[in-house]
């Protein structure tokens, strides 16, 4: 059931993405906006870069430790009368939640904003099994309407502007005036407010996601702006939470370290609006909340990574940071990475969680400038893993012949010193002559596919290593 | 084997370092100290410096705070609250005592009780605790102070006694564990920074998304 990937297509997807007018204009909202806000948030707070460190420490714990939290974390939910669904796969978990909707009766479904539902196709399945499933966070309510995925962790229609919601709510909100004014922000929003409501309030099952897991409490953790994770889970007869394995904190003084990076690493808030600790089912005496409690944990690839050269991936808190400081991500969006998770870390997990062979695209389309690890708010080494997994690739055939073949000479060359001197001494003066007009090149023999976007400087006369030993291994 | 053993078994098996003992003393520690670890100067300070960050903090993600001496003064401040916005002098609260106990007649407030249905304007709470940090409401469920009149509501109105503001979310975990125990919570704790918001249609924030569109906060200094 999970998501079907359009991930090995990167190129084509990417080259398509460069040339969308529609998208370009709505990527300047991601290079202007998100990247200004983290900084000044991180400025604001003394403590930010402690606080990292922090937060780092605390998910290395967890994974030290996360079969004996997941068993603390499971008792707690259960003494607090709720219960907890373990799933291997994508397909077990949407098995395990349709089956406890199709026990309580459901009809409608609402959802709270949550990726690893995404990751595991949980609409599609919901649908499928003859029930409405709605978004209720403004912009996946928007990409739903179009059929759409996420072009981004936390801004899941940042590759929409303005108009095209106009045109989408008109298409699908006919029951409202033709001539009504959407062309707002603000009528847009008021608009998908109104209709929203009545769904909240007719929903049988709510689900949102988690983005923590508290081992102390056996509770769940949402951050969100807009509130509808709450309205989301308090009005249904059910919540269902459903949440990947490394979402688990020790306790709440953990949850708080990590709140203080995670969303001023993500919108440059302090603190999101809403912070909601949810434990159990509604209590005696309470008059509103769920009657029945639900904790769907998702597995899905990610024991498998504990113990592997990828398990500092399992420290993402999702903040989307590293895809809004990705000059790839910039350039092309979120939806040509193919699959749910874009950006950075989308190409270090994809892989990770569909294969090589299928996710072994993404870990090239990086230029490795190392902005994302730099910003990473639990020191994801990010050009690292993506090393990783081109090795990967490598070892196992999957990339093009002329690509391995040229890898392998470059490889020859560069092992053997003599072979590497005599080659650059001939071809560096033949180019500095070649290119002594300009100064550049915007054509080379084999080299097409990088001048077919930008020009190579024509080099200047000695080599590197002729300089270098000029002034006798000194570096000034 | 049951989905459940069979990640936990996965899990041991990458984990295995032969010395178990070591790592289910290090998790039960933890568990029963509850390190602090760091936390921001912030919100620190001495009660003149904590209301002082706690109304910047909170105006700063738009909410809006007044500070009255007592708490007879709360239902006039609310009254002037909603004049000043044009809006109607009706409100909806839940059963806490310290709420129930004013006179809200005399400021011409007309009181509904319980739970909201989705067809109350404004809504009145009594919070748990302010965070000064992040100009923070703390809000716990219960017939007192029902959650979904943190949410449905057009307006929400939080009363919070500044003997109840505190400098960090760690001291109001600090707070929850004394009251409700170890390891116990109510159903659902909110911690609310302003009103609801959402920047999702080209990056433009807007306030009033799916919850309140306003969030005034009445600090009483008792």
């Amino acid at each position: 059931m999970s998501l079907h990937s359009t991930t090995p297509q990167f190129k084509d997807n990417a080259h398509h993405a460069l040339h969308d007018a529609q998208l370009q204009k709505a990527l300047g909202n991601v290079r202007n906006n998100f990247v200004e806000r983290r900084a000044s948030a991180a400025a604001r707070l003394p403590e930010f870069d402690a606080l990292r460190d922090s937060a780092r420490a605390i998910k290395d714990h967890v994974l030290a430790h996360l079969d004996l939290y997941l068993e603390r974390y499971e008792a707690q939910v259960v003494a607090q009368g709720g219960k907890v669904h373990f799933a291997r796969s994508a397909q077990e978990a949407c098995d395990e939640i349709v089956a406890i909707c199709k026990a309580h009766g459901a009809k409608s479904v609402t959802k709270g904003k949550s990726m690893v539902s995404e990751e595991i196709g949980l609409n599609a399945a919901i649908e499928a099994a003859g029930m409405e499933a709605v978004e209720t966070d403004l912009g996946e309510y928007i990409i739903q309407l179009r059929g759409e995925t996420p072009s981004h962790i936390i801004a899941p229609a940042v590759h929409l502007n303005k108009e095209q919601v106009e045109e989408d709510f008109r298409r699908v909100h006919t029951h409202l005036p033709i001539d009504r004014d959407l062309t707002q922000p603000e009528t847009l929003l008021s608009e998908a407010r109104g209709i929203l409501r009545a769904k909240f309030l007719g929903a049988d099952i709510g689900i949102t996601g988690a983005n923590f897991l508290v081992a102390e409490t056996g509770s769940s953790i949402i951050v969100t702006n807009e509130g509808n994770g709450d309205l989301t889970q308090i009005l249904p007869r059910v919540h269902i939470v459903v949440a990947s394995l490394e979402k688990i904190v020790p306790t709440l003084d953990d949850a708080a370290q990590i709140m203080r990076v995670l969303a001023r690493s993500a919108t440059g808030q302090d603190m999101t609006v809403y912070s909601t600790i949810s434990t159990g089912p509604r209590r005696p005496g309470d008059v509103d909340g769920p009657e029945h409690y639900h904790v769907v944990l998702v597995d899905n690839g990610r024991s498998r990574m504990i113990g592997s050269e990828f398990e500092e991936m399992l420290r993402c808190i999702r903040c989307g940071a590293c895809m809004n400081h990705c000059p790839v991500y910039h350039a092309v969006g979120g939806h040509a990475y193919g699959w749910v998770y874009p950006g950075p870390m989308g190409a270090v997990l994809t892989p990770s969680l569909i294969g090589v062979e299928e996710g072994g695209q993404l870990p090239n389309a990086s230029t490795f400038c190392g902005r994302c690890e730099s910003v990473c708010p639990v020191h994801i080494p990010l050009p690292k893993l993506m090393r990783h997994w081109r090795e990967r690739e490598f070892e196992r055939h999957l990339n093009p012949a002329l690509q391995r073949y040229g890898l392998r000479l470059w490889a020859f060359i560069a092992r053997h010193e003599l072979v590497y001197r005599l080659l650059t001494a001939i071809a560096m003066p033949i180019l500095a002559w070649l290119g002594r007009k300009s100064g550049r090149f915007s054509h080379l023999p084999l080299a097409g596919g990088w001048t077919q976007y930008r020009d190579m400087p024509a080099p200047q006369g000695k080599t590197f290593q002729e300089q270098w030993r000029a002034k006798g291994g000194r570096c000034s | 084997m049951s989905a459940r053993d069979e990640i936990l078994a996965t899990i041991r098996q990458a984990l295995h370092q032969g010395d178990d003992a070591t790592r289910r003393a290090a998790v039960e520690a933890r568990l029963r100290n509850t390190p602090r670890g760091i936390v921001p100067a912030r919100g620190q300070g001495d009660r003149g410096q904590q209301v002082a960050t706690f109304v910047d903090e909170a105006q700063r993600v738009q909410a809006s705070v007044t500070q009255v001496a007592t708490a007879q003064d709360i239902p006039a401040e609310i009254a002037r609250y909603l004049r000043s916005q044009n809006l109607p002098l009706t409100a909806r609260m839940g059963s806490d005592p310290r709420l129930s106990a004013l006179d809200w007649s005399a400021a011409q407030l007309e009181i509904t009780q319980g739970r909201s249905n989705g067809d109350d304007l404004n809504g009145i709470s009594h919070a748990f605790a302010g965070i000064a940090e992040t100009g923070t409401v703390c809000l716990l469920s219960g017939a007192a102070n029902p959650t979904t009149l943190n949410f449905l509501p057009d307006n929400h109105i939080v009363v919070l006694n500044q003997s109840d503001l505190v400098g960090d979310l760690e001291s109001a975990w600090s707070r929850l564990r004394q009251l409700y125990g170890k390891g116990q919570l109510p159903r659902t704790v909110n911690l609310i920074s302003g009103p609801s918001r959402s920047a999702d249609i080209e990056q433009q924030l807007l306030l009033g998304a799916h919850g309140p569109r306003r969030l005034h906060i009445v600090l009483v200094t008792d």
